[in-house]
């Protein structure tokens, strides 16, 4: 073999698909695992203490990671669907719906911690700031379409009225985030912001990039198992057809 | 057979629709006292004081403004889908973004514009003073398409779904928040001594868009539906 050309098509295929995922879940899942004990360790036992937040500060490590992967997985989220739309493969929707879900986790998950680590520092729970209110209407967006999805039994039309949704949800992401922050700073003088760190240390910024690491694998190893889950769902041929080859 | 222009194909859309809304009077009045009674129920639940009232009210009108939206959005094509004529519509050779376009035009003119006339009066009952009940007014004018034309990709996805209209609002919400970012902002400028002028340019530019942009995807949305 001389040339070796990747045949992207077969992979629009719901059997090697299923296939392909079933081979690649555990590649991403172990790494992840071992990466977020690591990751956990150095971060709330290794780094040390903040000399101006004390130990409140650790819950940055699981809060950036978790906002990060929340908008990610929403442009994501819109590609797949996009792709899905124009090239009218089944898979792409699958592969948006099962997006959905950890992008929603992620971005609740984001809040949460938000909220826990806004108590200690800036003393309240919920802050109506530009970056907050703009997670949250991410969630909205989330949300939206998730229920879309499920109130539709087609599952075709799901993956297609899904699709709309993403694509006109990201065209409107920029427009929101831009609307909010004009919002925030015409209402309010002087909000509470997150002091600039001059730089991180190095004792800091390992855990976080390990955490960041692992919420990247994990989100790949979870996507791609629902997404077998879904691909036997919805095509039961197609997992079928897989047994009798490797049988 | 006579064939119709596209203009032609969009005045007698919107014709008909407002024939069709004129023989059912209620259904559009019924818009307009639900505006009215939202707004009415503000001063009983916060505090009759002025100076709060004055304060909360470009918001408070704005949010009604999008809650009544919401009924002229289950009307746009519920009822049509239900008879079969927006099948027959999208079977002619017209672009169906024109047919979103009427559909969406005449739903303004009969929903919208008496929210419109409305607001000032309302403003004024909130304690507005000179000419800011009429900078609501303008900013309901220029951010009430937008919230239809945004809303009409909304009810195009949830046709014949159950619960339609709650999805729909789910779906459409968050989308709104620019609009009434800056058309609640305009009248607050207005009301704090600023200019309203950035706001009213910026929701000028979101209804450029809405009009470009939202009927295309609501027609993609309706082949999505009615496939």
């Amino acid at each position: 073999m001389t040339t070796r050309t990747i045949h992207w098509y077969k992979y629009a295929s719901p059997p090697n698909l299923y296939r392909l995922a079933g081979q690649l879940v555990p590649w991403f899942a172990v790494p992840s695992g071992i990466l977020f004990i690591v990751g956990l360790y150095l971060g709330l036992f290794v780094a040390p203490t903040d000399f101006q937040q004390g130990d409140a500060y650790r819950v940055l490590f699981v809060h950036v990671p978790a906002a990060w992967m929340g908008m990610l997985l929403y442009v994501v989220l819109a590609f797949y669907a996009a792709v899905g739309w124009i090239f009218n493969a089944r898979v792409s929707g699958m592969m948006a719906s099962s997006l959905s879900i950890t992008g929603a986790m992620f971005t609740c998950l984001s809040l949460v911690t938000g909220s826990l680590w806004g108590r200690p520092t800036w003393g309240t729970w919920w802050v109506w700031d530009a970056r907050t209110t703009s997670t949250l209407i991410l969630l909205f967006l989330y949300l939206g379409f998730i229920s879309l999805q499920s109130a539709i039994d087609d599952s075709r039309r799901a993956d297609r009225a899904g699709a709309v949704v993403a694509m006109v949800g990201i065209v409107n992401v920029p427009i929101i985030y831009f609307s909010v922050q004009w919002w925030n700073t015409l209402h309010q003088g002087a909000t509470l912001r997150i002091a600039k760190e001059t730089s991180m240390a190095g004792s800091m910024l390992a855990p976080l990039l390990t955490m960041i690491a692992a919420c990247w694998l994990y989100s790949i190893a979870i996507v791609l198992l629902r997404l077998r889950c879904l691909i036997r769902e919805r095509e039961p041929m197609a997992a079928l057809a897989l047994a009798e080859v490797t049988k | 057979m006579k064939t119709l222009s596209q203009t032609g194909m969009l005045r007698w859309l919107v014709w008909r629709d407002l024939t069709l809304a004129w023989r059912r009077r209620s259904d559009v009045s019924g818009t307009l006292f639900f505006f009215v009674i939202v707004i009415t129920l503000f001063p009983l639940s916060v505090s009759p004081d002025t100076r709060l009232l004055r304060s909360i009210a470009p918001g408070v009108v704005w949010v009604a403004a999008l809650l009544a939206s919401l009924f002229a959005l289950g009307r746009l094509f519920a009822e049509d889908y239900a008879d079969g004529t927006l099948e027959q519509m999208l079977l002619t050779s017209q672009p169906i973004y024109l047919i979103v376009l009427g559909k969406v035009l005449a739903q303004w003119l009969m929903c919208a514009i008496p929210l419109v006339l409305m607001a000032p009066l309302l403003g004024v009952q909130f304690g507005l003073s000179r000419y800011s009940p009429f900078v609501l007014a303008a900013s309901l004018m220029l951010g009430t398409p937008i919230v239809l034309l945004v809303g009409s990709i909304g009810a195009a996805l949830t046709l014949g779904l159950r619960a339609s209209s709650t999805l729909t609002s789910l779906l459409v919400m968050p989308l709104y928040i620019p609009t009434l970012v800056f058309g609640a902002g305009a009248v607050q400028a207005v009301i704090e001594g600023d200019s309203p002028d950035p706001n009213f340019r910026l929701l000028a530019a979101t209804l450029i868009c809405a009009i470009v942009f939202a009927p295309w995807a609501a027609a993609a949305a309706l082949r999505v539906s009615l496939e």
